[in-house]
């Protein structure tokens, strides 16, 4: 009689000990994400890096200085200068209302943290709080042994360290917790039932919706899963509690949202919900007539209704199909459009096709970005399949579904990450207990002892299948003893396994030495996983790219810091009250390091702005002059790369300018600065390419620097090296030349003789007519 | 042909009926709400459809509150009703008081997105 207790008691003990290194390593994982990512404060500074986030963090430093009713109504003029830029309805705001809250909670405690502090440690926060919800959401899939391991992956996993480094102040860091954890209380509610988890699901799919364009994603996945259970014949009554809320409490919610606004119920992005709306309260109705009906006059209520029932279903879909098919685009915005469609944007908007994050990866990105997890994925597809729930086939549905779009755009590798993170954590579980159970039989095999001191199903079954008299005193002993691990396998083992399962499960087991090396095969697995983690962190991923450097021959660190340079100089040096046009790629730094206001930046909402822009820096000196004359434009800003080697300068990214601008400006033409199809700034550049005001921004007064003007970038000599500016004079280039500001020279105040002539007879033809064009077609006159 | 059809259309008409009337009332009262939801919806689609549909969000939130609190009241028919197996175990005062939040979290939305 004491031994059942001693077992209960052992029982319990374990138990309780495995909760508590469950809870651990959980906190390890935590502090292992957020360590992981603070390379780039080590290596460099605490300093907010790339683009877009100076854009966050000015909004952030808005917020907290004026107050949330400001912020929702702020209207920012210093940016999109003349049509300004109403913030508070154009950008996703949970980003920085979660900074603000806890930049606010941080000062009421007397933590004197300043706001850039709180930005920058933003992202490797929440990508702890991301690998503990992946913990949550692959427990209810698999269990917490597959919990743990792909919680441990997605802390390191390379992909998602790229969008959360330190420093990257981007919607994404947030994001992505928010999507893991509205698809864990998705899965949660499916498996429980309880609307309570349907309100939290909802609420977290708020959340979302509050921080990321990729809501989308979430609102049509969900709908794509339960149309899956429908058809596959597992719908239950849990489905329509964990769908038919969301829905309804979704749209509102994110209706609330001002970017989204009535888009959520307008736009065909959420029409797929809708439609599966429809179609499970259908389902559910017929399942309910069924239940209370008899099987005879089911079939007939069935043959009535279905008679009917076409002729009305036949007439809304007509009527809908026709409204859809009246918008040109049928109802989707550009950037899902080119998801679907990968040519549409390269077609259509050149502006999204320009964006280097819209390409589709090349194939080494994926190793590098999920190395390991890329063989793991199938495998843990097929763990799924054994057994198969409403989880895992969610969470299958979620990994082809990523796999897809992560194929369109390099940038969409980020949502793959969790699932391959999910997927990995599964067959890695699943084959270290494969392993470890052959081992545990393999030893009780060996020493002959059919005492059970492990707890595992299979090793009790197969003990039992020995000797059939002790087999239910060892089914006992297996009932009293749960796992963490194997407790949904051992609910049921224990309902009297068939002879047939147990030959089965017999065959599972595997030879001793195979087993051992196998588990060290594995730990060596993850081992390079981490090497090739930390690897990717602390080299690839942790640049700012607002400060460079490099190794000089002699080993020497050099720094580039010539962007914060123009930018200090441009603070310093110029009213406040001026305007600086550059491309739009720098739009958001200007705005936010050198407080001036811009013509363009990142948000590229206007692409006739945008257009005009890249007109101007496509066309000769004066018609240059004159674009950015009548936008009271007074510096111009250009990035060259040309004397330290820097490949991601204007005069790179130039033939984009042409082709945006081409495409609302029609007297701008490609094939103009191309020689023979090839883009050249050489001595065989086309002469619309020498005169333009990109090249002589970028070039002017370079031959000075080695004589014979040297690009490094392009590996040539300049075409036109020796000459002089006209309508602008330059007013400051960095330390490096990377940086050239140049200020709009004021008009003459007479003009001797009658109207001047052009200058330079071998490019009268081309400028006359331009000039001609330019002011026939000029649209500010 | 018509005639079978008719007479089936009866004896179905007849047969849901009995089955219906079997049902317990208090689940009877959750689908009268649940109609009763529904029906104040399709006023306000045909009271928009007459006047026009200014302002949008006052109307979005109003049908969406009527269709929201059916919704949520299915829900609660599916997790009182004795005969469903999956929520033998729930009681009724747990599953009453998850629609309680779900509705008091609805109409926090609704009454802030009215304008």
């Amino acid at each position: 009689m004491a031994d059942p207790e001693n077992a209960k008691e052992a029982t319990t003990l374990r138990y309780a000990f495995g909760n508590v290194l469950s809870f651990f390593i959980l906190l390890l994982i935590g502090v292992l994400a957020f360590w992981i990512r603070l390379f780039s404060v080590i290596k460099y500074e605490s300093v907010i890096h790339e683009f877009d986030p100076y854009f966050n963090y000015r909004v952030t430093q808005f917020l907290t200085k004026n107050g949330i009713y400001d912020f929702w109504n702020w209207f920012d003029d210093r940016t999109w200068y003349p049509l300004g830029r109403v913030i508070g309805g154009t950008v996703y705001p949970g980003l920085t209302l979660t900074a603000g809250t806890i930049w606010w909670i941080l000062n009421s405690l007397n933590i004197p943290l300043s706001v850039e502090t709180v930005c920058v440690f933003t992202a490797p926060i929440f990508s702890a709080f991301a690998s503990w919800a992946t913990y949550l959401l692959t427990k209810e899939v698999k269990g917490a042994g597959a919990g743990l391991t792909a919680a441990a992956l997605l802390a390191m996993v390379p992909s998602y360290i790229s969008r959360s480094v330190a420093g990257s102040y981007d919607n994404e860091a947030v994001a992505i917790f928010a999507l893991i954890f509205t698809f864990y209380l998705y899965i949660k509610t499916l498996n429980t039932g309880s609307l309570f988890y349907a309100t939290l699901n909802a609420l977290a799919y708020f959340y979302m919706v509050c921080s990321w364009g990729g809501y989308t994603f979430i609102i049509n996945l969900i709908p794509m899963h339960v149309l899956l259970c429908i058809v596959t014949g597992r719908y239950s009554s849990r489905l329509y509690i964990a769908y038919a809320p969301l829905v309804v409490l979704g749209t509102l919610l994110a209706a609330l949202v001002p970017v989204v606004g009535f888009n959520a119920v307008m736009t065909s992005e959420h029409f797929a919900s809708f439609l599966v709306f429809i179609i499970i309260h259908v389902v559910a109705f017929v399942y309910y007539i069924k239940g209370i009906l008899s099987p005879k006059m089911f079939k007939v209520a069935v043959t009535l209704v279905v008679s009917v029932g076409l002729v009305v279903c036949c007439a809304v879909m007509a009527i809908l199909i026709a409204l859809v098919a009246s918008s040109p685009t049928k109802g989707w915005s550009g950037r899902s459009l080119s998801l679907l469609d990968p040519t549409y944007a390269s077609k259509y908007i050149p502006i999204i096709a320009s964006v280097s994050e819209h390409q589709p990866p090349t194939w080494p990105s994926y190793f590098m970005d999920i190395n390991v997890l890329a063989f793991l994925v199938p495998a843990g597809i097929i763990a799924c399949f054994l057994p198969l729930s409403d989880a895992s086939s969610f969470v299958v549905l979620y990994i082809v579904t990523s796999v897809y779009f992560s194929g369109v755009m390099v940038r969409l590798m980020l949502v793959l990450a969790p699932a391959a993170c999910v997927m990995s954590g599964i067959a890695l579980s699943e084959s270290f207990s494969v392993f470890t159970r052959s081992i545990k039989f393999q030893l009780h095999g060996l020493s002959g002892s059919s005492q059970v001191d492990s707890g595992d199903a299979s090793s009790s079954t197969v003990v039992a299948q020995n000797d059939a008299g002790k087999a239910e005193k060892t089914e006992d002993t297996a009932k009293e003893r749960p796992s963490k691990k194997s407790k949904k396998k051992e609910k049921g083992i224990v309902d009297k396994p068939s002879l047939k399962a147990k030959i089965e499960r017999r065959l599972l087991v595997l030879p001793f030495e195979a087993s051992i090396f196998a588990i060290l095969l594995l730990v060596l697995l993850g081992a390079f996983y981490v090497v090739h983690c930390v690897w990717a962190a602390a080299e690839a991923y942790s640049a700012p790219s607002i400060v460079l450097t490099s190794y000089s021959h002699d080993g020497g660190l050099h720094v580039f810091d010539d962007f914060r340079e123009a930018y200090a100089w441009l603070s310093h040096n110029t009213e406040v009250d001026d305007k600086v046009a550059s491309w739009w790629d720098y739009g958001y730094q200007t705005t936010a390091m050198a407080n001036r206001t811009v013509i363009v930046d990142n948000n590229t909402w206007n692409n006739t702005h945008i257009a005009t822009v890249g007109t101007a820096m496509s066309s000769p000196e004066k018609a240059a002059w004159e674009i950015f004359n009548s936008l009271d434009v007074k510096y111009v800003l250009v990035v060259f790369g040309g004397l330290v080697g820097y490949p991601s300068d204007d005069i790179n990214k130039f033939l984009w300018m042409v082709r945006i601008g081409g495409g609302v400006f029609p007297h701008i033409k490609e094939p103009d600065y191309l020689r023979d199809g090839q883009y050249r700034i050489d001595s065989q550049a086309t002469p619309t390419m020498l005169n333009c005001l990109m090249y002589k921004l970028s070039y002017y007064r370079f031959v000075e620097t080695d004589g014979r003007g040297f690009d490094r970038v392009r590996q040539t000599e300049i075409g036109k090296k020796n000459f002089k500016l006209t309508h602008f004079e330059e007013v400051f280039t960095t330390h490096h030349w990377m940086v050239r500001i140049y200020k709009l020279k004021p008009p003459r105040n007479r003009i001797r003789g009658k109207t001047k002539k052009p200058r330079s007879q071998k490019t009268s033809s081309t400028t006359r007519t331009k000039r001609s064009a330019a002011t026939k077609r000029n649209p500010w006159h | 042909m018509a005639r079978s059809t008719s007479k089936d259309a009866q004896a179905l008409f007849n047969s849901l009926r009995s089955a219906y009337a079997a049902t317990p009332t208090s689940l009877k009262i959750i689908d009268l709400y649940v109609g009763f939801a529904v029906f104040t919806a399709l006023i306000q689609v045909v009271y928009m459809a007459i006047v026009g549909s200014f302002p949008f969000n006052s109307f979005l939130s109003g049908v969406l509150s009527c269709v929201g609190t059916a919704v949520l009241a299915v829900c609660l028919r599916i997790q009182v009703n004795k005969e469903n197996k999956e929520f033998k175990d729930l009681p009724p005062e747990r599953a009453f008081a998850d629609f309680v939040l779900c509705n008091l979290v609805l109409h926090l939305v609704i009454m802030n997105f009215l304008g």
